[in-house]
C-alpha cells in the first residue's frame, strides 16, 4: 500500500497507540496536520509549544505512557527546548516530533531552518532526522521503545516536509526488527544475582537503615514492591521531591522529603544512617547537602536502571544496574529465604525510637495568622488537602507553593504527584496540570502554582477553557518571586533585588474570565472554604482561586545551598531543640 | 602541545556509522568540560561500524563516568580502554621544515634517521613524512623544531590491542554489548 510519509507517521503514532497529541501546527510540519483530520487520535491546539511539551510531560506523569507533542520547524523547536529538558531530568518518555525544512534546503537557512537536531542534543535521550518517507515507520518505532524503555526520556523526530509529501509503501517493523536496529541499545533491566544476595545480608545486618527512595520507583512502577520490602523487615521510607506518593504518607514507615527543604526528620535519618537502600534515587545536591558530609556513616546499596548513575556522586558499596521492580522483588526474596532459614534481623528498635523522637519533636509547623492578618500559604494548602476529593492530582509550579505542595500534602498513592525536580521550570504547572487531566479525565486536577510561575504559561487556560479540561488552579500569591525572595532575606541581608511583582496587576480573577474560566479571590482565612468548595463543584470549565497570601512567610526547613544536612535550619519554634536531631 | 601523558587515556569506541555521531560524541565530552586531546575516527572493517580512537587527558574516576555517559549514546556499540602498555599504537605526522640549501642535508640526516620520508622539495623547505609511535613523533618535532616548522599537521593516533601471547590481556573492555 503506497501512503504519504505523512499519513505514514500519523499511522505509525496510532500504530503505537497514541491516544492524543499536544501540538501547534505550521509551514514545515503542514503535511502531517491533513491525515490527523482522519484519524482518532486527539488533537490538543496549544497556545505556545512549551505548553505542548508540559502537557505531554504531565500526561506521561499521570498515565506512565508516552506523551506526544508535534510542532512545526524552527521558532516552534526552540519553543520545545525548555520541556525536553525537564523531561531529560526527571526522565519522562516523551516523544516530540518537530517539522523540518525539506531535506534540499536543509543547511541553506532557508525560512523556519534551524539546527534543531543540534540544539536538541544535550537535552533528549535520543533524537534523530528522518532522511527519506520510507524510514518513518522504523523510526516512529525506535522512538518509542527508547523513550520507554531503561531510563526513561524524550525523543525528538525531526521530520523535514518532503518527507512528509513524498510517499513510501506501508510496512511495519516487527519488535525484532526494531532491536536489531538498535545494536546499541540494550538496557540492562535484571540485577546482578550475587549483588543481590550482597544486598540482602547487609540490610539483614544493619542496624540503622533508611530506604533512601527516588523518582525511579515510579518509573519502574514498583511502589507495591517498594511497600513489601518495607513492611517485611520494618524500615522506614523517605521519599524524595521526585518520589512522593511512591510510599503513603499515612503509612507508619514513611518519613517523608529529604533534603533542602524536607523534614529535619527524614534529612536526619539519612545523616545517621549506617545504611542507604537507595532505589532509583540520584543523590542530587537538594537531597545531599554538601556532598563530603552526607551521610558520612552509612554503606549504601544502589539500585539504578542507568549505569552512569552508580558512582557519580557517592560511591556505592553494593551497585545494582537493573529494573528497580524486579531487583526490589528479588532482594524481598532473598531476606524471606533468609528468615526463613533462620536468620535473625539486626535489632533496629533502638534507631526506631530514635527517629520516633524526631518525628514528634520536628514535625514541619508555621505560625497560624491571628485574626486580621494575612492568609498563611500553608493554611490554604492544608485546607486544600482536606477537601481534596479522593485520588486527586496534585501538579505544582516551582518556588517556595512547590515545596509547600510537597511538605503539606497528603501523597497516599503513586501517579498522584507531577512537578518539575530536576530542571525546576517555572511556569511548568498550568500545563502539567492539564496534560495529567487529558490523562486521567476521571481525577480532580489541583494546580498550586506562585504568582511569578503562572505569569509564565497562564494562557494555556485558553486551551483549557476551549478544550473543556477542567482543571483547577490555586495561586499561592504572595506578589514575590517568593523563593528568590527568602534567598536575599536569609543570605542577601534583605537587600530585595527585582523579586517584588505587583498586588494589583494583573488581575487574576479578570484575566480567568477573560480565558474563559472561572476566577475567585481570597484575601481572609473565613474565604478559604468557601473557594475551595465552590472550585471543587464545578466541573465544566477551569478555576482559578487567587490566595493572597502572607508574602514574609518562608519555607523551613532549609540546608542553605552547599551547606551540609547537619547544618540545617529549622522554624523558630523549633531551633531550641536542634540539639535533639542526634 | 603538553607531552604530559600521565593522564592520558586511550579509548577505543566501536559506533554505528551513521551522520550525527561524531558530533554526539564530541558533545559529551564538551558538556562535561573535558578536553579530547586527539580523535581519529573511520569505518571499520564492516562499514556499518566506524571506530573512533579518542585521547582524552582526564582522571581515572572521570574517565568512569564519561565511559558510562558515552555508552548511553543509542549509536555507541562498544567501548574499549587500551593500555599503552598493551596496545600498539600509530600515528602521522606531515611537516613542512625551514630548510636553506646549506641547512637541507641536516633535516634529510634527521628524516632518515626517524624512517621518515621527504615529500617534497622546495627552494627553502622540505616536506616531510613520519609515521609511528606518538612518542617518537614527540621526539622528532622536538628536533625539527630548531630549523623552523612551517606547518605541521598530526592525525591523532589510532590504536589496537597487542596480540595475546602469554596470558597478559591486552584491553579492558570497558563495556560491550557486540563483539
Ligand atoms: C524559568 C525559571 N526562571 C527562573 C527561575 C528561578 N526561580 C526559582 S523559584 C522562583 C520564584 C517563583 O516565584 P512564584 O512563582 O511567585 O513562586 P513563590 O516562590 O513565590 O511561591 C524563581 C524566579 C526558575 N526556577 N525557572
Ligand atoms: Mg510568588
Amino acid at each position: 500500500m503506497k501512503i504519504t510519509g505523512a499519513q505514514a507517521l500519523i499511522k505509525s503514532l496510532e500504530m503505537e497507540n497514541v491516544e492524543v497529541i499536544f501540538g501547534l501546527p505550521g509551514g514545515c510540519i503542514l503535511p502531517a496536520y491533513d491525515p490527523l483530520l482522519d484519524s482518532t487520535i486527539r488533537h490538543i491546539l496549544v497556545r505556545h509549544e512549551q505548553g505542548a511539551g508540559h502537557m505531554a510531560e504531565g500526561y506521561a506523569h499521570v498515565t506512565g505512557r508516552p506523551g506526544v507533542a508535534m510542532v512545526t520547524s524552527g521558532p516552534a523547536a526552540t519553543n520545545m527546548v525548555t520541556p525536553l529538558c525537564d523531561a531529560y531530568l526527571d526522565s519522562i518518555p516523551m516523544v516530540v516530533i518537530t517539522g523540518q525544512v525539506a531535506t534540499f534546503a536543509i543547511g541553506t537557512d532557508a525560512f523556519q531552518e534551524c539546527d534543531t537536531l543540534g540544539i536538541t542534543r544535550s537535552v533528549t535521550k535520543h533524537n534523530e532526522l528522518i532522511m527519506t518517507a520510507d524510514d518513518v515507520p522504523m523510526a516512529v518505532r525506535q522512538a518509542f521503545h527508547i523513550a520507554t524503555t531503561g531510563r526513561p526520556g524524550p525523543v525528538l523526530l525531526d521530520v523535514p516536509k518532503d518527507v512528509l509529501t513524498n510517499s513510501m509503501e506501508w510496512y511495519w517493523p516487527t519488535d525484532q526488527e526494531v532491536r536489531d536496529s538498535l545494536p546499541g541499545y540494550r538496557p540492562n533491566v535484571k540485577g546482578h544475582p550475587r549483588m543481590i544476595r550482597e544486598a540482602a545480608k547487609l540490610i539483614m545486618t544493619s542496624e540503622r537503615p533508611v530506604l533512601y527512595v527516588g523518582g525511579g520507583i515510579l518509573k519502574a512502577r514498583a511502589a507495591a514492591a517498594l511497600k513489601e520490602l518495607a513492611e517485611l523487615t520494618d524500615i522506614h521510607v523517605v521519599t524524595t521531591l521526585m518520589a512522593r506518593g511512591a510510599f503513603p504518607d499515612s503509612h507508619p514507615l514513611c518519613l517523608g522529603m529529604p533534603g533542602m527543604h524536607g523534614n529535619a526528620t527524614a534529612t536526619t535519618a539519612l545523616q545517621r544512617s549506617d545504611l542507604l537502600i537507595t532505589l532509583g534515587a540520584r543523590f542530587d545536591d537538594r537531597i545531599t547537602g554538601k556532598v563530603s558530609t552526607f551521610a558520612p556513616e552509612a554503606k549504601v546499596i544502589h539500585v539504578d536502571i542507568d549505569p552512569a548513575e552508580q558512582g557519580k556522586v557517592r560511591k556505592p558499596d553494593i551497585p545494582i544496574v537493573g529494573d528497580c521492580k524486579q531487583v526490589i522483588e528479588e532482594i524481598t526474596k532473598e531476606i524471606r529465604a533468609l528468615m526463613a532459614a533462620g536468620e535473625l534481623q539486626a535489632d533496629i528498635s533502638a534507631w526506631k525510637s530514635r527517629i520516633s523522637g524526631w518525628r514528634e519533636q520536628f514535625p514541619y509547623t508555621y505560625e497560624p495568622s491571628l485574626p486580621g492578618d494575612a492568609l498563611k500559604p500553608q493554611f490554604c494548602l492544608e485546607m486544600l488537602r482536606d477537601n481534596a476529593p479522593e485520588d486527586t492530582i496534585l501538579v505544582s509550579g516551582v518556588g517556595q507553593h512547590q515545596m509547600w505542595s510537597s511538605q503539606y500534602w497528603r501523597f497516599d498513592k503513586p501517579y498522584t504527584w507531577v512537578n518539575s525536580g530536576g530542571l525546576g521550570t517555572m511556569g511548568f504547572s498550568v500545563p502539567a496540570a492539564i496534560g495529567a487531566k487529558v490523562g486521567r479525565p476521571e481525577a480532580t486536577v489541583w494546580a498550586i502554582d506562585g504568582d511569578g510561575c503562572f505569569q509564565m504559561t497562564a494562557q494555556e487556560l485558553v486551551t483549557a477553557a476551549l478544550e473543556r479540561i477542567p482543571v483547577k488552579i490555586a495561586i499561592l500569591n504572595n506578589s514575590y518571586l517568593g523563593m528568590v525572595r527568602q534567598w536575599q532575606e536569609m543570605f542577601y541581608e534583605e537587600r530585595y533585588s527585582e523579586v517584588y511583582l505587583s498586588p494589583e496587576v494583573p488581575d487574576f480573577v479578570k484575566w480567568a474570565e477573560a480565558m474563559g474560566c472561572i476566577g475567585i479571590r481570597v484575601d481572609s482565612p473565613e474565604e478559604v472554604l468557601p473557594a475551595i468548595e465552590k472550585a471543587n463543584s464545578i466541573d465544566d470549565r477551569p478555576v482559578i482561586i487567587d490566595f493572597r497570601v502572607d508574602a514574609r512567610e518562608k519555607v523551613f526547613p532549609m540546608v542553605p545551598a552547599g551547606a551540609a544536612n547537619d547544618d540545617l535550619l529549622l522554624p523558630e519554634s523549633q531551633m531550641a531543640n536542634k540539639r535533639f536531631l542526634q | 602541545m603538553s607531552t604530559d601523558r600521565s593522564h592520558h587515556h586511550i579509548l577505543s569506541v566501536l559506533v554505528q556509522n551513521r551522520a550525527g555521531v561524531l558530533a554526539r560524541v564530541a558533545t559529551l565530552f564538551a558538556r562535561r568540560a573535558y578536553n579530547i586531546f586527539s580523535l581519529a575516527v573511520a569505518p571499520t572493517e564492516d562499514e556499518n561500524f566506524s571506530r573512533i580512537t579518542i585521547v582524552v587527558d582526564i582522571e581515572m574516576t572521570s574517565l568512569e563516568q564519561i565511559t558510562k555517559q558515552l555508552f548511553k549514546l543509542i549509536d555507541v556499540i562498544k567501548i574499549t580502554e587500551l593500555d599503552p602498555l598493551t596496545s600498539v599504537e600509530r600515528e602521522l605526522l606531515l611537516a613542512t621544515v625551514r630548510a636553506e640549501p646549506d641547512q637541507r642535508r641536516q633535516v634529510v640526516e634527521l628524516t632518515q634517521i626517524f624512517e621518515g620520508k621527504i615529500l617534497a622539495v622546495g627552494n627553502n623547505a622540505l616536506t616531510v613524512s613520519l609515521e609511528g609511535n606518538p612518542n617518537k613523533l614527540d621526539d622528532f618535532e622536538d628536533l625539527i623544531r630548531a630549523h623552523g616548522i612551517v606547518e605541521l599537521q598530526r592525525t591523532g593516533r589510532v590504536a589496537l590491542p597487542k596480540l595475546e601471547r602469554e596470558g597478559g590481556r591486552a584491553v579492558r573492555p570497558l563495556r560491550g554489548k557486540v563483539s
